[in-house]
């Protein structure tokens, strides 16, 4: 039982934690990479259901005849490289923040609005 | 327990400590580090899982170009972090009762490693049998990726294309014209 849901609940933890970085901490930067977290536990969660028991890689050889399965493999070769994208994209957009009100963090940025609210 | 069960146990154990680690951390430049080790740690785990073409492009990318972009920001932004949370009730009742819906959740799943799984009966077995006589590249991964799925990765290049184009409309122009 704890063997085989082993990897399924520490990426949920994982996942938690990352999820709690996002909700929990007001620095911008910490928030993204709190999402990072996130992302890399799903990743961890796909590449564990692609996994066979007593099988290899899926490079094709004629020494093993079980392999995992690739497909899961595609998919998360993909969302590594648009996730870094979309991290990139995140922090030019905290730089470009930060430019216009001088912090990363999401209470003093609520802070200024407020004041430039009320003139 | 053979010796791949406990890598993966100790990789994953790791995994939550770096995390744990990373949340208490106040110093942004530890923490964009911590956050490498965590991708590293997850390459290293992939590589358990047979999963090496995922693995090398965690540690590349998500280790190493991430890191890299993390410690650009931190540079154009400062590394001190001013120390105002929210409240921490809150954020944690909702993790505790996501968290707990999620692993009930994987109460439906089939084992880890399962070889009569659902997603190892349908197509996967298609590709791996199929491949090599009508792609001819032994690494199944690779001719799922460049040929039975061209279109996809086209896509995903037009991602990254748009992600540029908009870090460059954000960054670029300020610096330009708006240097005094």
């Amino acid at each position: 039982m704890i063997e085989g849901y082993f990897n399924y609940w520490v990426v949920i933890i994982l996942m938690m934690m990352g999820f709690y970085i996002v909700i929990s901490d007001s620095n911008l930067i910490k928030k993204i990479i709190g999402l990072n977290i996130f992302q890399t536990s799903v990743f961890v969660l796909f590449i564990s259901m692609s996994k066979v028991k007593g099988g290899t890689a899926p490079i094709l050889t004629d020494e093993a005849s079980v392999y995992s399965n690739p497909l899961p493999h595609v998919l998360i070769l993909t969302a590594i490289v648009v996730g870094v994208s979309t991290t990139a994209l995140g922090l030019a957009l905290v730089a470009k923040i930060h430019r216009a009100y001088g912090t990363v963090d999401e209470t003093l940025i609520h802070g200024q609005d407020d004041i430039q609210d009320e003139t | 327990m053979d010796i791949a069960t406990i890598v993966n146990f100790s990789l994953l154990t790791l995994m939550i400590l770096i995390v744990v680690v990373l949340i208490r951390l106040q110093s942004l430049l530890a923490i964009a580090l911590s956050s490498g080790i965590y991708s590293l740690l997850s390459a290293g785990l992939f590589v358990t899982m047979d999963a090496v073409d995922v693995a090398f492009t965690e540690a590349a990318v998500g280790a190493g170009i991430t890191t890299v972009l993390l410690l650009g920001a931190i540079a154009v932004t400062g590394r001190k972090q001013t120390v105002s949370r929210h409240g921490r009730f809150l954020p944690l009742a909702v993790i505790t009762i996501t968290g707990a819906a999620l692993i009930y959740g994987t109460l439906d799943m089939p084992p880890f490693g399962d070889p009569g799984a659902p997603i190892h009966t349908h197509v996967a077995p298609h590709y791996l049998t199929q491949s090599a006589e009508e792609i001819g590249i032994p690494n199944v991964v690779t001719s799922v990726l460049a040929s039975y799925r061209g279109y996809d990765t086209l896509g995903e290049v037009i991602v990254i294309f748009t992600a540029a184009v908009g870090v460059l409309l954000l960054l670029g122009r300020t610096t330009g014209s708006g240097r005094k």
